[in-house]
């Protein structure tokens, strides 16, 4: 029942953000200096054929209507088409979406098997070197260009070492593996290809790391502040008390308890990651969602670039849906409250 | 009228207990030395400049770092260091001109807000809570790119994304102020609501919106990098760290000086702001050093 309750009240924020974003990019569709009719009908085309452009895309209807239409379209999938490829934006979209979910979860798995370990560290040797450290570490972490620190990779291991690829998702020599859930890495897995995982993994490795390291403080100081909590508690005082090893203390109880919060944290991330990778995906040639607005933002595409910030709006109202409905599972407490 | 008096002596700036602070966080100290010393390179930057940041010297394309050039030239023979001493100005402007304006109008619509209440607060905070439901990056690149490509227009869109953060946390202070009992007895004594915005709402939010800004000029100057590096911010020829990482990139493999050492300034002047940023918050609100 009470997972029904968390999942309504999303469902509402869900129709709320649909609305809101709807507004947005409607209301700057239409601030766009130039005329919309004119930039699809071209340079050449006369004014009659100017003016059925415009009726075609019934830019002469009063304004509330034309909202009313457009968030109609949206809400039955339809993001217009791009001026660039000439397809549905939502068709583009939805090639491009599985190659930066999975940069983005792939970038989320590094920063949390890095972050986790630092976070404990510097919680547990609190205002000793290690958590000075790791403090410096993740103000540098979200102070780095991440687009400067993918060229810096690019130079060291694909210009120096020869041992990375520079860029692209998997070398394009290589036949790919059927299509299942979009994600390289697993689909080659699924099908037994182990030359074309092991392509994909060494193309995916500087992306992600690129990504990851900007989230890597993030994911530290919140199992830092989370631990540094746990650690205070009475029960862990107990623990001590009746002889149980500071190690088993803090991995075996604190650590568990300090996880729960750092869940949202890490859902907050992974909605970070998605629209992050912009920037990343532009330096290594990623084929995702990131440099195809890029690409279409260069292009004056504006309908792809609105249809991306629809489409991303909503993918991090339901990753945080997802988040909360994991919380209560780990949680019992959560469960109890509600 | 002592009233009014002991607001602005409680509001005066203690430099004696900073000093102590900053003694106590070496990290808000290393921060604070990065931001003075950015600041007086940016600001002095004909004086330490070796070259005119935009002449051409076609003879010495691309040279990698000398004594000449102390970061190398770029593909026009241009001195990267000194393009990046003049970068800088852009960048930090960009700065500062984005916290002043998403502070300014975020604390005006929120004292607003919290002060008048009722059917203005609703469609204020409704207004902000749409522009909020929308991820930060998202909107700013959609904002930025209706808007078309310059500096002065990534700037405008990063404000406007920013606006709300500074509304909720100004009418959040406004809210909690306009309960108080000096408050009430100003109302008493027939005080208008513009002088109490005046004596009591803006005293007490501004050390919260200058920790809040302090904080995002790290990351504004980082954002408007980046929105020049996809070719969304300063254009050429105008020296700005994000637009010369962008060229730079043609020549990555081969002239890493390029691309490296603006990028190093955008990391090096984000960090100072950062640590320095926490380091402020720490001071002003204590229960956050905790964390």
């Amino acid at each position: 029942m009470q997972y029904l309750n968390v999942i309504r009240k999303r469902l509402l924020f869900l129709a709320l953000v649909v609305v809101g974003v709807s507004m947005i990019t409607f209301a700057i569709s239409h601030l766009i200096p130039g005329d919309p009719a004119m930039l699809v009908a071209g340079d050449r085309a006369t004014p009659e054929i100017v003016e059925r452009v415009r009726e075609d895309m019934g830019l002469n209807k009063p304004l509330p209507e034309q909202y009313w239409i457009y968030l109609k379209g949206i809400l039955s999938g339809d993001l217009g088409t791009s001026l660039r490829t000439r397809r549905p934006v939502a068709e583009d979209l939805k090639l491009y979406f599985p190659a930066t979910m999975e940069l983005a979860l792939v970038a989320l798995m590094l920063a949390t098997a890095v972050g986790v370990p630092l976070g404990v560290a510097s919680a547990v040797w609190r205002d000793k070197p290690i958590d000075h450290l790791v403090r410096a570490l993740a103000v540098t972490g979200i102070s780095t260009p991440a687009f400067w620190l993918g060229l810096l990779l690019i130079v060291l291991f694909y210009g120096d070492l020869g041992i990375l690829p520079g860029g692209g998702r998997i070398n394009p020599d290589i036949p790919r593996p059927p299509t299942i859930t979009g994600f390289l890495l697993i689909d080659s897995l699924l099908a037994g290809d182990m030359t074309a995982f092991t392509s994909a993994l060494r193309h995916i490795i500087l992306p992600a790391l690129t990504l990851g390291f900007v989230h890597l403080g993030v994911v530290a100081r919140q199992i830092r502040s989370a631990m540094l909590e746990e650690l205070q508690q009475d029960y862990v005082r107990t623990a001590r008390a009746n002889g149980l090893s500071r190690r088993s203390v803090i991995f075996r109880e604190a650590l568990p308890n300090a996880l729960i919060p750092s869940v949202t944290v890490m859902g907050l991330a992974l909605g970070d990651l998605l629209y992050g990778a912009v920037l990343t995906e532009t330096v290594f040639a990623w084929p995702g969602m990131g440099a195809y607005v890029v690409n279409s933002i260069q292009a004056l595409d504006f309908p792809a670039v609105m249809g991306f910030t629809v489409v991303v709006s909503f993918a991090y109202v339901l990753v945080n849906l997802a988040v909360d409905l994991l919380y209560m599972v780990i949680d019992p407490r959560i469960r109890s409250v509600n | 009228m002592a009233e009014a008096q002991s607001t602005a002596k409680r509001s005066r700036f203690d430099f004696g207990y900073f000093g102590y602070q900053l003694k106590r966080s070496p990290l808000t100290m290393v921060g604070l030395i990065m931001v003075v010393l950015v600041l007086i390179v940016v600001i002095f930057a004909p004086v330490f400049a070796t070259h005119d940041p935009n002449a051409i010297d076609l003879r010495a394309r691309l040279a990698p770092p000398s004594m000449a050039h102390f970061f190398g030239t770029d593909e026009v023979g241009r001195d990267i260091y000194s393009r990046i001493l003049f970068g800088g100005r852009q960048s930090i402007a960009v700065g500062f001109f984005v916290v002043f304006l998403a502070g300014l109008t975020g604390t005006v619509l929120g004292a607003l807000s919290g002060l008048i209440g009722g059917r203005t607060d609703t469609v204020i905070m409704r207004l902000m809570d749409v522009v909020l439901s929308v991820p930060s990056l998202a909107l700013i690149l959609a904002l930025a790119a209706a808007l078309g490509p310059s500096l002065v227009n990534a700037a405008l869109a990063i404000a406007i994304v920013r606006i709300p953060f500074y509304v909720r946390l100004v009418r959040g202070q406004a809210l909690i102020v306009r309960e108080m009992a000096y408050v009430k007895a100003a109302h008493t004594f027939r005080a208008g609501r513009l002088h109490i915005l005046r004596w009591h709402i803006l005293p007490n939010t501004l050390s919260p919106v200058i920790v809040q800004g302090t904080l995002d000029l790290g990351s504004t100057i980082l954002l408007a990098s980046a929105l020049s590096f996809i070719g969304l911010g300063a254009q050429q020829p105008t020296a700005e760290w994000g637009a010369m990482v962008a060229t730079g990139r043609n020549y990555i493999l081969d002239q890493w000086w390029y691309s490296g050492f603006p990028g190093f300034a955008i990391l090096f002047t984000a960090t100072g702001f950062n640590l320095f940023g926490d380091g402020v918050r720490d001071m002003l609100d204590p229960r956050q050093k905790a964390r």
